[in-house]
């Protein structure tokens, strides 16, 4: 998918993470900020660009905001961004396909 | 990804909580509190620019958190609204194991539901009639088709009234006797017993009111009710402690079973357990003492 404009997805409460996606500039830049960046902060950069990855996303710049949100949360919030930013997040999402 | 078991349409449905399917801090141990049903919630809960973060969430949750025994409900938007479609796509998707469709007034209303569920449990290969359905009634039309609703579909498990909408509608407001939806409350109950389905009782809003709550599940249950939607984790002990059987009924239940199993292989129709008569017809209400008691862990028996 490609990134159209400006979106985001999440929030900034415990458990949660923030996402913001903007068109990029040939590639994929992550910035990540998390309260537990130390602990977790290779795993959480791994999630979200293997989800960008399934998405066919290869050209964004990246923000995560994370809360200390599992797994689960950081795929909902980066998909959500990035179905957002193409106007595609209402209805027909690929449940099982791409978004898995 | 946690396949989840074959969803059990009759099972036990004492304590029914909402969760906003929005808020993963919610969700994510949710199945902590030993609530029979987890209802996640894609309605009210949600605002209405965050239903497709919410969809994607559920998703998520759905495929990653085991919730055990716990069973897992979502409550869709209305069919009024533009979102039921793709709330129904995510829930089949996801394998929930049930869906509450919200302001149902008319078994058309669940045919529409049926067919939706159906076709996606088509498209993402989900085993067919899986997904159990139940409505929840918040208007006098919904009140008064409340049978040809319960009986709309044999994915139906259950009917559950929502007090908010149902007494705006009806110009009135919470009593604490429950004056205000008896009628409403009384004529659901025998609409899901007619049509086998189970029935469950509005939330109770007042979180600070402990003798109000305690009040409206004791008339709950004394009305006959499955079970009762919660909001706070906090209401699940007291519903869970009123909707057990007593000691002296689960003693009674199993005396009436095994005397009556004696005396009808006796050849002996009607007879008397403790001074009271019993016939065949004490039977089905002794035998359901015992499954709740078995249910709630208060009996190991073989008799049921």
């Amino acid at each position: 998918m490609e990134i159209l404009k400006p979106a985001m997805a999440g929030t900034l409460e415990s458990s949660d993470a923030q996402v913001t996606v903007e068109p990029g500039e040939g590639k994929i830049e992550l910035s990540l900020e998390s309260s537990v960046l130390n602990q977790y902060g290779r795993q959480i950069r791994q999630t979200v660009l293997e989800t960008l990855d399934r998405l066919g996303v290869n050209n964004a710049r990246v923000t995560v905001v994370d809360k200390g949100a599992l797994d689960c949360t950081l795929k909902a919030r980066v998909e959500c961004a990035v179905f957002r930013s193409c106007d595609a997040s209402a209805k027909n999402i690929p449940w099982g396909g791409a978004v898995r | 990804m946690i396949p989840r078991p074959t969803p059990d349409r009759f099972r036990l449905r004492r304590s029914m909580i909402f969760m906003s399917a929005q808020k993963p801090g919610l969700i994510k141990d949710a199945y902590i509190y030993g609530v029979d049903s987890i209802m996640l919630d894609l309605e009210d809960a949600v605002a209405e620019n965050q239903k497709d973060a919410a969809r994607f969430s559920l998703y998520h949750t759905l495929k990653t958190i085991d919730y055990g025994d716990t069973e897992v409900i979502v409550r869709i938007n209305g069919l009024d609204t533009p979102h039921w479609q793709e709330d129904i796509r995510v829930c089949v998707a996801g394998g929930a194991d049930g869906i509450r469709i919200a302001k149902c007034e008319s078994a058309n209303d669940v045919h529409i539901v049926e067919k939706a569920v159906e076709e996606a449990e088509e498209e993402f290969g989900v085993e067919k009639g899986r997904t159990l359905l139940m409505a929840a009634l918040e208007s006098p039309k919904g009140i008064i088709n409340a049978y040809e609703i319960c009986a709309a579909s044999d994915r139906m498990f259950g009917v559950a009234i929502s007090g908010g909408d149902f007494r705006k509608s009806m110009q009135t407001t919470f009593q604490r006797d429950g004056i205000d939806m008896v009628y409403a409350r009384g004529a659901m109950l025998v609409a899901a017993r007619a049509a086998g389905v189970q029935c469950f009782d509005t939330v109770f809003t007042n979180l600070d009111d402990a003798e109000g709550f305690e009040a409206e599940v004791r008339q709950n249950k004394a009305m006959g009710f499955d079970g009762k939607s919660l909001i706070n984790p906090k209401q699940i002990r007291l519903v869970h402690e009123i909707f057990a059987p007593t000691e002296k009924e689960v003693v009674q239940a199993e005396k009436i079973v095994r005397a009556y199993r004696e005396q009808s292989a006796a050849g002996v129709g009607v007879f008397t357990v403790d001074g009271k008569m019993i016939d065949i017809a004490f039977i089905p209400g002794a035998e359901r003492v015992l499954k709740l008691a078995r249910a709630c862990g208060l009996w190991e028996g073989d008799l049921v």
